[in-house]
């Protein structure tokens, strides 16, 4: 006997805000209960709840899954919490999938919130400490570090110029242009972002996703059930995750290995042989711009070196032969950390059913990936969609 | 579905809205102290730092000298077989220059930048690298691949900590 | 029918109050080694490690980081789970049950002694707006729990000190726990009183430890061992968060997390069905909320039951004949897995001295500490 084949039903997001009025609770009730309306469906028909959201410390409360349980509809149900770091997003629907595979649930409701703003004045406080407590924070390091030493080593390693690489902050800023979510939306030129202010060469500040609040949700139907919910499931077809050594800098930081274990994974699961020509439509992760390229290599959608040039060719344009990040990305939409990946997850989904309204990408594609990152460079999250 | 504007939650507020008290809310920072125990392997590491020396951990089935050094090879999964001093130079694997602390906020005009980078220790198995910081050196004439030596803090101001290496500085000629 | 899933090896550190020669790394790698050299396998032979942190109890502001080196799991499919070890057991089955998995590997660790500023972590855990400016401490919440719950008659103060004195007399005839005490009713009650009525004696004093299982899938199961212990079921829930509106007396989570692992199982008749129980007692009435919430009891009838030795080893029901929370120690969300550990020895027999005679069915149950509404329950058998 195979697992129970597991579709996405419903979905719902809140904008993404640098600051937002509404708790994290608060959050993730916008966005579940519109998961639940956009399927007909009421919390009374959700039989399990699985909840993403990152760091405690942005939010300053301890055990903040228990705080955020009655906001993501988890009262008096089957509720846990995951988190892979960065890779939570991502993650979600996997957890979900393990509901519903298992055959212990027909549904559940996959919510992902975040309230980073609460970390005052700047969330990237709380980030000093994801690194070793003895050997590396009493070096005082910010988040920051551990992209540019990435980007740096990533460039070097295949002489990619910051130039090329903020073309992928140009596409993404302008494809949010079309996201009704989206906090950061703007036509900005390879100049403004060669311009902007130096955070940690070769890191400028539009090279980054801004901190966010915001959540997402999606509702999980096992085969039988979703045939009372809806006529346009889309399929998780593939599932894969995968975690990296935690001593980061004895790694090759030039190519994520973590992510191609990860998408072989969820290939292996969906039995998608060819990548490049399988994977039509993709939303790998882009918290920093040179990320989106980093990912495409791990993700084998990219020959090593040659993400680049796909972007310099226009491929990776929304109306490009393999669009990345139409929805505007982490770069353009926000990046409120867990709600993000879970995005991505909701933006092939729509696109998957024809319905990304002005974010349509033609050729109506059947078969998609979503993509997250997360940890010390560490972990890679992967999920595959079909209709 | 189609996403509409209008039917999504979240309402954006201004930082300024909350220095102005128009939107009321409650601070409070966490006093919360950990005292780790760092075992052997990172023990011993402390306590040669204070020494003056970098010390790393063998495994003879993969042959990879391990900085920081472990008591179990995390690839192999078995115990680390022998403590072996390596040097304290090495070369640079990837750097930034950095003009933000780590709260976000930005360094001080005049003030010069943070120059994290990781360096590959001699001695260590090829590509086994640390966080540091670089020093006496110029941010621009940085280079992936350059020599590097540590610099020490004076013997009685060392305490066991990774900061007994003040930076590390390219080495000359 | 649904496919059986096995425990298959397990491995423990002793559960002690400090652990000053090993780091987290190490306590891990030492459960990891002895539960993989159990079940003969590599860390290359599992399918995927799930592992149990909360990020204030590391310390770390993404815990997950430093989950996998210390289990074998480089560059392998892991994750965390921000809450109890039976939580993770659950995920951990559920691997196992979509048939893709074959052996997962679940862990949890406590490093109590690291925590240096326990009580300010857990205020922390209380909502920040409505809780925290009260200067209510979670010792509190836990007093005003056991207020309502001796309040509505369901046990009296006595009853309560009589599960200290049961569990930490059960813990002398544990080697690793680290609390085992010969303690009279009289000593708890006459306790320092921390927050009335609870005292001292009543809260489980903090332990470290660590422990790792391998679990598998039916078909594996004979070569792994050759005294597997089943999962039956697993169930968990969560009640209300917020102090304002949930329910005092009652153990809503507890009870709707048995139903569920109880309906996965096929008991119909708890009381009748399960032969031993580990249950929560981070506070002492806990204990008897939760067998009440269990349905191992009526509602009133945990405390006169522990009061005549029915939960006592040789019981008609022994509960936390390992010590319990209050006897081996508080382990945080390695709770759980010391509950379901005593499980395994029982089941397999290799209980030493505290062996349960004819114990076919075993509950262990995780509730995940104040101020918490979450629960998890796991039955086992031979």
């Amino acid at each position: 006997m195979a697992y129970q084949k597991v579709a996405i039903v419903g979905a719902g997001i809140t904008k993404f805000v640098r600051r937002a009025q509404e708790t994290g609770k608060e959050l993730a009730f916008q966005a579940s209960k519109m998961a639940l309306d956009s399927c007909g469906m009421t919390i009374d028909d959700i039989e399990s709840v699985s909840l993403g959201t990152a760091p405690d410390a942005f939010d300053g409360v301890h055990m903040k899954g228990e705080y955020l349980s009655d906001g993501s509809g988890g009262w008096r149900k089957p509720y846990m919490r995951q988190f892979v770091g960065g890779g939570t997003g991502v993650f979600a629907p996997i957890h979900g999938w393990l509901h519903v595979a298992s055959g212990m649930f027909d549904t559940c409701l996959v919510v992902c919130s975040e309230k980073m703003s609460s970390c005052y004045p700047h969330p990237q406080g709380a980030f000093k400490t994801i690194f070793d407590h003895t050997t590396e924070q009493a070096l005082d390091p910010t988040l920051i570090w551990i992209f540019a030493l990435e980007m740096n080593r990533f460039m070097s390693t295949y002489g990619i110029t910051k130039e090329e690489i903020a073309q992928v902050s140009v596409k993404n800023k302008k494809n949010a242009m079309d996201h009704p979510a989206a906090q950061l939306p703007m036509e900005i030129t390879v100049d403004d972002v060669m311009n902007s202010e130096t955070l940690a060469w070769p890191v400028n500040r539009l090279d980054i996703s801004p901190a966010s609040d915001g959540a997402a949700a999606i509702v999980l139907a096992s085969e039988h059930a979703s045939k009372r919910i809806t006529d346009k499931p889309v399929w998780i077809d593939g599932v894969g995750w995968n975690l990296d050594t935690a001593y980061w800098a004895t790694r090759d930081l030039s190519y994520p290995r973590y992510v191609e274990k990860a998408a072989r994974m969820a290939y292996d699961m969906a039995g998608v042989v060819e990548p490049k020509r399988e994977i039509e439509i993709a939303e790998p992760y882009d918290p920093f711009d040179y990320k989106e390229l980093h990912h495409m290599e791990g993700l084998q959608l990219a020959d090593r070196g040659k993400a680049v040039e796909m972007l310099l060719d226009g491929v990776t344009q929304r109306d490009g032969d393999r669009p990345m990040c139409p929805s505007g990305g982490a770069l353009g939409v926000g990046n409120p950390i867990a709600a993000t990946g879970l995005m991505k997850v909701i933006e092939i989904f729509l696109q998957l059913r024809g319905e990304a309204g002005k974010r349509q990408v033609p050729g109506s594609p059947r078969c998609g990936l979503a993509q997250a990152w997360g940890d010390l460079m560490q972990v890679g999250t992967v999920v595959v969609l079909r209709r | 579905m189609e996403l509409d504007k209008k039917e999504l939650g979240a309402t954006h507020y201004k930082e300024s809205a909350l220095k102005e008290g128009k939107l009321l809310s409650l601070a409070k920072q966490p006093k919360l102290q950990y005292a780790w125990d760092n075992g052997p392997a990172i023990g011993r590491y402390l306590e040669e730092l204070k020494e003056g020396r970098i010390i790393a951990r063998k495994c003879n089935k993969c042959r990879r000298i391990m900085i920081p050094p472990r008591m179990f090879c995390e690839l192999c999964w078995r115990p680390t077989d022998e403590w072996v001093y390596v040097k304290d130079t090495g070369k640079v694997n990837t750097f930034s220059i950095c003009y933000v602390n780590w709260d976000a906020s930005r360094i001080k005009k005049g003030d010069k930048p943070h120059l994290p980078a990781v360096i590959e220790i001699d001695g260590a198995s090829e590509g086994m690298g640390i966080l540091h910081v670089l020093g006496e050196v110029e941010p621009e004439k940085i280079k992936i691949g350059m020599k590097v030596k540590a610099a020490w803090k004076k013997p009685e101001e060392r305490e066991g900590a990774i900061t007994d290496i003040l930076y590390f500085k390219p080495v000359r000629g | 029918m649904r496919e059986k899933v096995a425990i298959a090896g397990i491995g423990y550190t002793a559960f002690t109050s400090v652990s000053p020669g090993s780091s987290y790394r190490e306590l891990t790698y030492e459960a990891a080694v002895k539960a993989y050299d159990e079940a003969g396998i590599e860390p290359k032979d599992v399918d995927s490690f799930i592992c149990t942190s909360e990020d204030f109890l590391e310390g770390y502001s993404i815990s997950d980081e430093y989950c996998n080196d210390q289990l074998g799991a480089v560059l392998k499919p892991a994750q965390t789970i921000p809450g109890d070890f039976i939580h993770s057991l659950a995920v951990g089955m559920m691997h196992v049950l979509t048939e893709r998995f074959d052996i997962v590997v679940v862990q949890a660790l406590s490093k109590a002694s690291n925590m240096k500023t326990i009580p300010e972590m857990i205020n922390f855990a209380l909502d920040p707006v409505l809780n925290r400016p009260l200067d209510i401490t979670a010792y509190m919440v836990a007093g005003l729990e056991m207020n309502r719950f001796l309040a509505e008659e369901r046990a009296t103060r006595k009853q309560c000190a009589a599960v200290v004195v049961k569990n930490k007399a059960n813990a002398l005839l544990n080697p690793v726990a680290a609390y085992g005490a010969r303690v009279s009713i009289d000593h708890v009650l006459d306790s320092e009183p921390i927050a009335e009525p609870v005292c001292l004696l009543d809260v489980a004093p903090y332990a470290d430890g660590a422990v790792v299982m391998v679990l598998c899938s039916e078909k594996l199961a004979p070569s792994l061992s050759d005294r597997p212990v089943w999962i039956n079921g697993v169930g968990w829930s969560s009640d209300s968060p917020t102090l304002e509106s949930r329910e005092w007396t009652d153990a809503v989570a507890v009870r709707l997390a048995g139903d569920m692992a109880y309906k996965m199982a096929g008991i119909a008749c708890p009381a009748k069905d399960v032969d031993l129980a580990e249950v929560n007692d981070e506070i002492s009435f806990k204990e008897l909320q939760h067998l009440e919430a269990l349905r191992l009891f009526d509602p009133g009838q945990a405390g006169k039951a522990t009061e005549d030795g029915r939960t006592s080893p040789g019981g008609t029901l022994p509960v936390n004949v390992s010590g319990g929370g209050l006897g081996v120690g508080h382990l945080f969300e390695c709770s759980g897995a010391q509950k379901v550990l005593e499980l395994v020895l029982q089941l397999r027999g290799e209980a030493g001295e505290r062996q349960v005679s004819d114990a076919s069915v075993g509950l262990a149950q995780a509730w995940r500490g104040i101020p918490s509404t979450s629960a998890a329950v796991a039955i086992l058998s031979n």
